[in-house]
């Protein structure tokens, strides 16, 4: 029984990341932007915030015990502001954005450790102290069940990410700003017609999917590794993009979906402990989430899924 | 003057100005920042000299042996399978397809060459020639999967060609490990005959690894300009990427089209990954993670237009800027520089409508 329990807790602790960033997709993709570039917007995420809190957790009072969530907020923030970068191609260019997202994934990859050099004199960061910390909640940790697999030994990040998948849920379907960026993503000249902003709306996606996947790369670094190096992302980002189209575009879905290839991880590492799994390599386990995802999407092909526009740019005078 | 400015605003110059143009604002950000970060510029610059044509200015009257042939031998190794990945890419570009899984196969390309190289025995030569072949036929079949089920199913290419290349890495890894007398890190070497190795290249280049992969890389740059220009597969691989709906009203087969194309492009970059296998190294690699050849692709073919001689000057360009980073960091800059620099380039290849309304502004366009 206590082998399950660190392994719920576990999945979601390795979940955490792909939750988050896969949210930050579905913001872009249901704009009618396509993001490949979460990988890298996770890497500038990671980096900064990693590179914040060698600093912050130096000093004194607040600002050293409140670190690791300053640098949380920094790791967001500079996500945010690279993204810019892929809403001013695809939005106001109408550029490919395939290939605006692959630059920004080689980007962030000689930019992070190109900086790395300039401010730590080697090829990753210098190690923090301490990012977040594995805790047991005493009260809550009591609750037979619920307790050992959601309240011990677990970061609180993992709740970060299962509110913000509430509130996404909440913000996409229950508010007028969700209806709005939905149907750009489906119909932008019907949407333009009720005097919304395309553009706009568009430039709000794509940055918040930089935010997303800011702070996911951010809570990657800071959960996982003690440092950022070239390897701390190491391509969660395409799992997160892989979450997002297995999960069919959906809160609920992509969080089912984060969940399970999450588990699959999960499962390579626990795999030498049950005899039946035992004698399947952990590279298989490490590939089935990208196999199933081109199986799911075979599967799903029939149906209309996916953002109508996503990957158009939108053209005012096309009819 | 105005001339000059008629010229810059003519549409029909865009093709060759907008890549020139991208290069230049990609070399000129890399220098800014550089500046920013307190290092002069100018290293670069003898970095990449010192890279493409051995020449080492920073020796220029000392009275040392200025010219080292090795750097040259090296730098033709880091293009040759860069321009095959940009060949793969390039050549699925033409039909309108973006093949993202150049990287993924070239990985099970160099895995079927060291497969075969190992598992069958035989006369060298033959098995040689299997080995290449093997290779090309290993990346055509990962790239058929994604062109197929473009082609029946309508999924998006990129997302499968994603989702293929970590699939290849993950598989190629494990299935490294079984080859008879795999460390956990590579597979045995493979004798001197099975390999693309050559004393002679070595030889005259002072011991570089330049191998007879360029070769391979050769009669591959002459085959995608035949069959695009010459046949009518080609012909009708272009329509389809022009316009895929007058191509099918005038009884093309698209569908089969855009199969044939990603499987072509798949043999490309399954190839490059041949002559990395058994070319530059001569023994089959596990690899922590993907090493980027197939992203080089891409900014090889979109600088180079998508053509077969536009891919190759694409690899010697992005080949210089790998090539250079073991110098760099040897001489106190930091090598990613080099990795910002191209990422720039293809960000403003990317950015080519802007740049085209620049250029037309200028040309006194209203």
């Amino acid at each position: 029984m206590d082998v399950l329990y660190s392994m719920i807790v576990l999945t979601l602790i390795f979940s955490t990341p792909i939750i988050i960033t896969a949210i930050g997709g579905m913001f872009s993709e249901r704009s009618g932007v396509v993001n490949i570039a979460l990988e890298g917007m996770m890497m500038i995420g990671g980096f900064f915030a990693a590179t914040a809190i060698v600093f912050l957790e130096k000093s004194d009072g607040w600002v050293g015990t409140s670190a690791p969530w300053l640098a949380l907020l920094i790791g967001l923030i500079a996500g945010g502001l690279v993204s810019l970068i892929h809403a001013y191609l695809s939005v106001n260019l109408g550029a490919d954005q395939v290939i605006s997202g692959t630059a920004i994934n080689l980007l962030a990859g000689g930019l992070t450790i190109y900086l790395s050099q300039i401010i730590f004199n080697q090829q990753r960061t210098e190690t923090f102290q301490a990012g977040f910390i594995k805790t047991t909640y005493a009260g809550l940790s009591k609750i037979p069940l619920i307790g050992p697999a959601l309240f011990t030994n677990i970061y609180p990040t993992v709740y970060l990410a299962l509110i913000l998948v509430l509130v996404s849920w909440f913000v996409l379907y229950q508010t007028p700003f969700g209806l709005r960026l939905r149907a750009t993503g489906e119909h932008p000249h019907a949407v333009d017609s009720m005097g919304i902003n395309v553009y706009k709306m568009r430039y709000i996606g794509v940055v918040l999917s930089g935010c997303f996947a800011g702070l996911g790369g951010a809570v990657m670094v800071l959960t996982f590794d003690t440092q950022y190096t070239a390897g701390s992302i190491h391509g969660i980002g395409f799992i997160a993009l892989a979450a997002l189209i297995f999960g069919q575009w959906k809160p609920a879905g992509l969080l089912g979906a984060s969940l399970f290839f999450g588990f699959s991880q999960i499962l390579g590492i626990y795999a030498t402990s049950f005899d039946f799994l035992s004698k399947i390599p952990a590279e298989y386990f490490n590939a089935f989430p990208y196999v199933l995802t081109v199986i799911a999407l075979v599967v799903f092909s029939g149906k209309t899924v996916g953002p109508k526009a996503a990957g158009e740019p939108y053209d005012k005078g096309q009819r | 003057m105005n001339k000059f400015k008629g010229w810059l605003g003519n549409e029909k110059n865009h093709r060759f100005l907008i890549p020139l143009i991208a290069i230049l604002l990609g070399f000129i950000v890399g220098s800014l920042v550089m500046i920013i970060s307190g290092i002069n510029p100018s290293k670069l610059f003898i970095s990449l000299t010192r890279s493409v044509f051995g020449i080492n200015l920073d020796k220029i009257g000392t009275g040392k042996s200025v010219f080292n042939p090795r750097y040259v031998g090296e730098y033709f190794v880091y293009c040759m399978p860069i321009v095959l990945t940009g060949l793969s890419v390039a050549f699925a570009f033409r039909t309108g397809l973006f093949n993202i899984g150049a990287e993924g196969q070239l990985m099970v390309g160099s895995f079927a060459s060291i497969l075969i190289g190992i598992m069958v025995p035989g006369p060298s030569f033959l098995i040689l020639i299997l080995m290449i072949l093997g290779g090309g036929l290993a990346g055509a079949i990962w790239g058929f999967v994604p062109g197929y089920l473009k082609a029946r199913f309508n999924v998006h290419e990129v997302v499968v060609t994603i989702m293929m290349n970590y699939t290849a890495l993950y598989l190629t890894n494990y299935y490294y490990k079984q080859l008879p007398g795999s460390s956990n890190s590579k597979t045995i070497e493979l004798d001197e005959g099975l390999t693309l190795k050559s004393e002679f290249l070595s030889s005259i280049t002072n011991n570089s690894r330049l191998h007879w992969g360029f070769i391979i890389v050769i009669i591959a740059i002459i085959i995608f300009w035949f069959i695009i220009e010459k046949t009518t597969f080609g012909y009708e691989l272009k329509a389809v990427g022009y316009n895929p709906h007058a191509a099918r009203y005038a009884g093309m087969k698209v569908e089969r089209n855009a199969a044939l194309s990603m499987m072509i492009a798949g043999a490309y970059a399954g190839l490059g990954g041949v002559i990395i296998a058994i070319g530059t190294f001569g023994y089959g690699r596990v690899l922590p993670a993907a090493e980027g050849y197939g992203f080089d692709g891409i900014a090889v073919a979109l600088v180079g237009g998508n053509t077969a001689l536009g891919s190759l000057f694409g690899g010697l360009l992005f080949g210089s800027l790998k090539a250079a980073q073991p110098i760099m960091q040897s001489s106190g800059i930091p090598r990613d520089i080099a990795i910002i620099i191209s990422s720039m380039i293809v960000l403003f290849v990317a950015m080519q409508n802007g740049i085209k309304l620049v250029l037309k502004h200028i040309g006194g366009a209203k």
